[in-house]
C-alpha cells in the first residue's frame, strides 16, 4: 500500500536522497569497480580489462622471481603505522580535550564564547598553510628549536622531519575536533551532581570517574571518531612535516594515482582504508551498545 | 510537490556538470605549468600586447600533471609536460594538434629542438625550456675538498653533508639517479637491479633532511640543506642568493629533460593556446624567460639574454661534459611498478 504520507516523504526526502547517491553512491561505486580492473599501457585504467581481485592480493602477496606467491608485509606496515599513528593522535587528543573542555565548561557564558571562537579561528585558513606555519615553528631555525636551545643549551633539536613532527602537526590539526564535542556534553553538565557526588562520599577523582566521565562519553567517542578517521587517511601532514620520509594510507594512495601510474591498485587501497573506517565504526557501535545494556 | 523534483533535476544537472560550451571569444587561458617555472611578470605583458587574460596553476611533478589530465576535471589551456611524456599523451588522445610548425614565430627555433623524437613533425608540441638534474652543494661547507663530479656525492656524501641533504621527492627522478649511480639502465626491468637501486636509496635514506620537489630554490638559498639532488635552473637561482652554490653534472650520466607547451584535448580555449604559444617563441620573450627563471630556452634569443648568469656554472656547461646528458625516457608498465616497488619499500 502506497499512501499519500509515503509519497509525499519519498518525495520531500528525494533532493538530499538524489545527492547522496550522485555525490556519495555512483563515485564509490566506480572507486569499487575500478580497483577491480587492471591499469592502461600508458596511464589510466584499462576499461575493458576482466574483472579480478588482482589488486586486493598484491596487498598482501607477491610473485618472487621464480613465480612461487609469498607473503609480504610492505603495505601491512604501512597500514599498521598509519592507524597506530591515528590511535596516537587520538588518545593524545582525548588527554587534551577532556580537561580543556571541562575547563571551558567552567567559565562564565561570554568565557566560554570566546574560547569556542578562539578554537574554531584556526578552520578559518586551509590545513595546508597551518601545516606549513608549523614547518617554519619547528625548523632548526625556528621558534621551538630557539627556546629549548634558550632552556638546555646543545645541539638543534631536529625535530622537523621526523615522526615526532608528523604526531604533533596531526594533533593540531584535529584536537578542534576533540574539543568541540566534549564541550558540548559538558556545557549542558549539571554541576549539582558533582555537589552530590561528594555529599556521598566520593573524592574528586572518584566523582571525575564515576560521574563526569560516563556523562562526558558520548562527546568522546564522537570526538573520536571526527579524529581517528581522517587522521587515518592524512596525507597533507605526513608530506609536509614528515619531509617525505615515511608513508601513510594517503600517501601510499597519492602514489598510486601519481607517480606510480596504478589507479586500480590506488583504488582498491582506498577501499581498503574505507573497509577499515567502517571497522571502527563498528566496533565502536557495539562497544557502546554493549556498555549501555 | 513540482519544485523538488526542479531542485532534484537541477542537482542532478549541477553534478553531472555539462561541458563548458565553447567560448573561443573570451580573452583567458588556462596555464598550468610547474611550480616556479615561469616568470608572473611576463604574463601582463602578454595580456597588454594580446588582451588575452592568462590564469596560472602550478603542479610539481609530470606524475601529477598526468593524474590530472587522466581524471578528465581539469580544463587547461596549455600544459608542460616533459618530453618523455609527449608519446604516451598523442597514443591516449589526451593532448590535441596544435600545427607548431606552421606557427609565425616557428622559424626562430633552433633547429635541433625542430624535429625532436617524440613529435619529429613539432604537430602537437612546442618546446619551453630544457636543463638537467644533477647536485647542488655549498661549496663553504667543504671549503678544502675537491668535490668529484659523481653521484657517488649525494649517495654516499662526505661527512660534513650528512643530514643536511634532500632529494627529489619524484621517485622517477631519485630511482635514475641511483641507478646511473650503479650503471644500470634508467628503465630497468630487472628486479636485480631493483634490489640493488633500493640498497643504495635506504643507506642514503638516514641521511638526509628531507624529500621535497617544493619551494626547492628557497631551501637551498636559505641553507636549510647544503646539497640537494637538483635542476640546474633552480641550483643557478639558488646560487645567485648565496654564493657559494655550486652544481655537479655527474658524469655518470645526468639526466637531460626537455619541457614543452602542449594543449589538452578538452582544453576550453585552444584558440588562445595557440596565441600564448606562438608568442612564447618570440625570442624576446623566451628570453625573457630564461633571464628570469635560468633555464634555456629553445628560440634563437641571444641578443636579449642578460648577463647575469653568465658566471654561474649550474647553466653554463662545460661543452666537454655534452656526452655526459643522458634524455630521460618513459618506462614501461613493468619498469613502473619495480620503481613503485622501490619507493613504497623505501619510504615504507
Amino acid at each position: 500500500m502506497i499512501s499519500r504520507e509515503n509519497i509525499r516523504r519519498v518525495t520531500l526526502l528525494s533532493p538530499s536522497l538524489t545527492m547522496l547517491f550522485v555525490m556519495i553512491g555512483l563515485p564509490l561505486a566506480i572507486l569499487a569497480w575500478i580497483s577491480l580492473l587492471q591499469r592502461g599501457v600508458t596511464s589510466g585504467v584499462d576499461w575493458s580489462a576482466p574483472l579480478g581481485l588482482d589488486n586486493y592480493i598484491r596487498l598482501l602477496w607477491e610473485e618472487d622471481f621464480d613465480g612461487t606467491i609469498f607473503f609480504h608485509t610492505r603495505y601491512l606496515e604501512v597500514v599498521l603505522r598509519s592507524v597506530l599513528l591515528a590511535a596516537g593522535t587520538t588518545f593524545f587528543c582525548i588527554i587534551v580535550g577532556v580537561p580543556a573542555a571541562l575547563w571551558m565548561a567552567s567559565l562564565p557564558k561570554r568565557g566560554r564564547d570566546v574560547i569556542v571562537l578562539l578554537i574554531t579561528i584556526p578552520f578559518w585558513t586551509s590545513l595546508l598553510v597551518r601545516n606549513y606555519a608549523w614547518l617554519i615553528i619547528l625548523r632548526d631555525d625556528g621558534s621551538v628549536n630557539w627556546v629549548v636551545n634558550a632552556l638546555i643549551p646543545g645541539d638543534d633539536v631536529g625535530l622537523l622531519y621526523t615522526n615526532t613532527a608528523v604526531f604533533i602537526g596531526l594533533v593540531y590539526s584535529f584536537l578542534p575536533f576533540m574539543i568541540l564535542p566534549i564541550y558540548a556534553v559538558f556545557e549542558k553538565f549539571d554541576w549539582s551532581l558533582l555537589e552530590a557526588a561528594y555529599d556521598l562520599g566520593a573524592g574528586r577523582a572518584r566523582a571525575f570517574r564515576k560521574v563526569m566521565l560516563p556523562i562526558a562519553m558520548p562527546g568522546i567517542t564522537a570526538g573520536a571518531m571526527l579524529v581517528f578517521i581522517p587522521c587515518l587517511g592524512a596525507f597533507i601532514t605526513p608530506a609536509l612535516l614528515g619531509g617525505g620520509k615515511t608513508l601513510m594510507i594517503g600517501n601510499l594512495i597519492q602514489l598510486q594515482f601519481g607517480p606510480s601510474r596504478n589507479w586500480p591498485f590506488g583504488a582498491s587501497i582506498s577501499i581498503v582504508l574505507l573497509a577499515l573506517m567502517m571497522l571502527f565504526l563498528m566496533g565502536l557501535a557495539l562497544w557502546k551498545n554493549r556498555r549501555s545494556q | 510537490m513540482k519544485w523538488t523534483n526542479i531542485v532534484a533535476t537541477g542537482l542532478l544537472g549541477l553534478t553531472v556538470g555539462a561541458p563548458v560550451a565553447a567560448q573561443e571569444a573570451e580573452k583567458v587561458l588556462y596555464f598550468y605549468n610547474w611550480t616556479d617555472y615561469y616568470p608572473i611578470e611576463l604574463l601582463d605583458k602578454f595580456k597588454t600586447e594580446t588582451g588575452i587574460e592568462v590564469i596560472l596553476d602550478g603542479y610539481d611533478s609530470n606524475d601529477t600533471l598526468i593524474a590530472k589530465l587522466q581524471s578528465g576535471g581539469a580544463n587547461y589551456d596549455v600544459i608542460v609536460p616533459s618530453g618523455y611524456l609527449i608519446s604516451g599523451l598523442v597514443q591516449d588522445g589526451l593532448i590535441q594538434k596544435i600545427n607548431t610548425a606552421e606557427m609565425e614565430n616557428f622559424p626562430t627555433l633552433r633547429d635541433s629542438f625542430k624535429s625532436p623524437e617524440f613529435d619529429p613533425a613539432r604537430e602537437y608540441t612546442a618546446p619551453y625550456l630544457w636543463g638537467v638534474t644533477g647536485i647542488a652543494y655549498d661549496s663553504d661547507v667543504v671549503p678544502e675538498a675537491e668535490m668529484t663530479d659523481s653521484w657517488k656525492e649525494i649517495f654516499e656524501p662526505r661527512e660534513e653533508f650528512i643530514g643536511n641533504i634532500a632529494m627529489l621527492d619524484i621517485p622517477a627522478d631519485a630511482i635514475s639517479a641511483a641507478s646511473w649511480y650503479l650503471g644500470i639502465p634508467q628503465c630497468t626491468e630487472s628486479s636485480e637491479d631493483a634490489k640493488r637501486i633500493l640498497e643504495v636509496l635506504e643507506a642514503q635514506k638516514p641521511k638526509l633532511k628531507f624529500y621535497s620537489a617544493d619551494s626547492t630554490v628557497d631551501r637551498m638559498a636559505s641553507g636549510e640543506v647544503a646539497m640537494y639532488m637538483l635542476w640546474n635552473g633552480a641550483t643557478a637561482r639558488a646560487a645567485a642568493q648565496r654564493e657559494s652554490i655550486r652544481f655537479i653534472y655527474p658524469e655518470e650520466g645526468t639526466p637531460q629533460f626537455t619541457d614543452n607547451f602542449a594543449v589538452p584535448i578538452n582544453a576550453p580555449h585552444p584558440e588562445n593556446a595557440k596565441i600564448f604559444i606562438n608568442w612564447m617563441m618570440a625570442p624576446e620573450n623566451a628570453a625573457a624567460v630564461s633571464n628570469a627563471i635560468a633555464y634555456a630556452n629553445a628560440v634563437q634569443s641571444e641578443e636579449f639574454m642578460s648577463d647575469q648568469w653568465k658566471n654561474i656554472e649550474a647553466i653554463n656547461m662545460p661543452e666537454e661534459f655534452s656526452d655526459r646528458l643522458r634524455p630521460t625516457e618513459d618506462c614501461s608498465p613493468t619498469a613502473r611498478d619495480l620503481r613503485d616497488k622501490i619507493w613504497t619499500r623505501l619510504k615504507g
